[in-house]
């Protein structure tokens, strides 16, 4: 499954040109379990690349980590979820040379949350690669209660922390990496549109 | 652009060649504040023309009891910054623009590197005090070819990480040496001879570091050359430009209406489109790609001459 072709949208909204070896460059690669596979890619273009990179792969199957493993990366390691892999992703960050390489790869709530943290630390955008891969759920921000909801997949959809009912937004924030959810019912409380499944 | 009628209240030769002027209400208010790498455009009036250069600011951003400038004489120049030196005395009234900035530190930066090389040092002075203030890991590396002409010498504090290479003294400053190893979200900015400015971009490029990640200045001013002439499409007037004078003087001393800002071809306000250009435009600015260049459709009147038989602009 290559990368995903995602409709049309606002300015802000992210869009992901896909991963290309920056040589021999010392890299940095996040990715989760389907990311893996555009790594997987990037390695038969450029075996090479691995040989500079610190792979970290976020909520990874152990046979994807075993595959990985098969590339022999510079360094891997593992994280069960975004939580847990910040402090390392922070570490790696703050480690880093510039002329560093940062890869990502996997859903847009891994890539918004990574490129947030490594433009968090003066890296600019321009500098960060990013493919899409696997599902397309969300990571959003309810923009009343600033609470994060992971993985929404409907819209409108229930904050998983103030409970009110939220429209699923283009609109990114860049800082937060997370997309924003505003309420949807505000003006006519109770009157809520039919919820459907998010699209590409 | 809003103008302010300011006092001469100082002047200090800093080496053979660099003065420092400083500025002042007349009536003791405060001055707009500014951000580090900020300029003021100076009028210079001599007879019946008025010259206008921008100069960096080089005192404290934060403070609004006066502005001040390091002007270096360029006697091979149009002639303003000799006028700066020979004309101008304390106690004079003087006429400034209000502080623009194109050269701002980009403060998401994690650190800061700062290249200056001979006069190029000034954008950076104002940028120090901020960079102090705001308490942001930075070096500065000043480079000058004598201890002698080296002015901002006596503006720069002593510290661990500002850094002198007296070019004479065989302390030539090593880019590769500074760029390279720099932590992650490190952005460079270069003030000086466009050499110094390409040689960074290019170490930094080799280095791999993203391209807005490299912020460059050149401080010059419009270079003389020989005189032309240009026809104003609207009146169909010819205007006659001086050697001594630049496109945009020119035009305004004749009452053209022309908006500007930098005056030094790096903000792109005074862009005019040219409806017939028989010849070459001299283009000296750093506003424009090298295609529009070639085209000859678009011209910065602040900084760029024209050799030929007829230039026709959009006026």
């Amino acid at each position: 499954m290559p990368n995903t072709e995602f409709s049309p949208s606002i300015d802000s909204r992210p869009t992901y040109a896909g991963l290309v070896s920056q040589g021999a460059a010392h890299g940095i690669m996040v990715a989760d379990d389907a990311g893996a596979e555009a790594l997987c890619d990037l390695a038969s273009s450029d075996a090479s690349v691995m040989d500079h990179a610190h792979v970290l792969l976020v909520g990874a199957a152990a046979e994807t980590f075993g595959r990985i493993e098969t590339l022999n990366p510079r360094g891997l390691h593992g994280a069960p979820d975004l939580a847990a892999a910040t402090p390392l992703i922070h570490r790696l960050l703050s480690e880093a040379r510039m002329g560093t390489a940062l890869y990502l790869a996997g859903s847009e709530g891994l890539m918004g949350h990574v490129s947030a943290l490594a433009t968090g630390a003066g890296l600019p955008l321009e500098a960060i690669q990013m493919e899409h891969r696997g599902s397309i759920a969300r990571r959003m921000q309810c923009v009343h209660c600033k609470g994060i909801t992971e993985d929404v997949t409907t819209d409108p959809f229930t904050c998983s922390h103030c409970g009110l009912t939220l429209f699923v937004r283009d609109h990114f924030s860049r800082r937060l990496g997370v997309f924003q959810g505003v309420c949807v019912d505000a003006e006519t409380p109770g009157e809520v549109p039919e919820t459907v499944e998010i699209r590409a | 652009m809003r103008k302010l009628a300011l006092k001469v209240t100082e002047i200090e030769t800093l080496s053979p060649l660099v003065k420092r002027f400083r500025f002042e209400d007349p009536k003791g208010g405060a001055l707009p504040v500014f951000s580090g790498g900020a300029h003021i455009t100076v009028e210079m009036p001599e007879g019946e023309t008025i010259r206008r250069n921008s100069y960096s600011l080089i005192s404290d951003p934060y403070d609004g009891s006066g502005y001040e400038i390091a002007v270096r004489r360029e006697d091979r120049g149009r002639g303003g910054s000799r006028f700066m030196h020979t004309q101008v005395r304390e106690g004079d009234e003087i006429t400034v623009s209000s502080p623009a900035n194109l050269f701002q530190l980009d403060l998401r930066a994690r650190k800061h590197v700062l290249l200056a090389g001979g006069i190029g040092i000034t954008p950076f002075l104002s940028q120090l005090r901020q960079l102090g203030m705001e308490q942001k890991p930075y070096e500065l590396h000043y480079a000058a070819r004598s201890r002698e002409e080296a002015a901002g010498l006596k503006l720069l504090p002593e510290a661990a990480h500002i850094h002198i290479h007296i070019s004479e003294e065989g302390a030539r400053m090593d880019l590769g040496a500074i760029l390279d190893g720099q932590p992650l979200g490190t952005h460079v900015y270069t003030c000086g001879p466009d050499g110094l400015i390409k040689a960074v971009a290019d170490q930094a490029s080799r280095l791999g570091w993203p391209r807005t990640a490299v912020h460059s200045e050149a401080f010059t001013a419009p270079p003389p050359g020989e005189p032309f002439e240009v026809v104003v499409k609207s009146s169909g007037k010819t205007v006659t430009v001086k050697a001594d004078q630049s496109l945009l003087e020119a035009l305004e001393a004749a009452k053209v209406e022309i908006d500007y800002s930098c005056r030094g071809g790096a903000c792109g306000r005074c862009q005019t489109h040219v409806t017939a250009c028989d010849g070459r435009i001299l283009h000296n600015d750093h506003w424009l790609s090298e295609a529009e260049r070639a085209e000859q459709k678009t011209i910065m009147p602040c900084m760029s001459r024209f050799k030929g038989a007829r230039l026709e602009l959009d006026l």
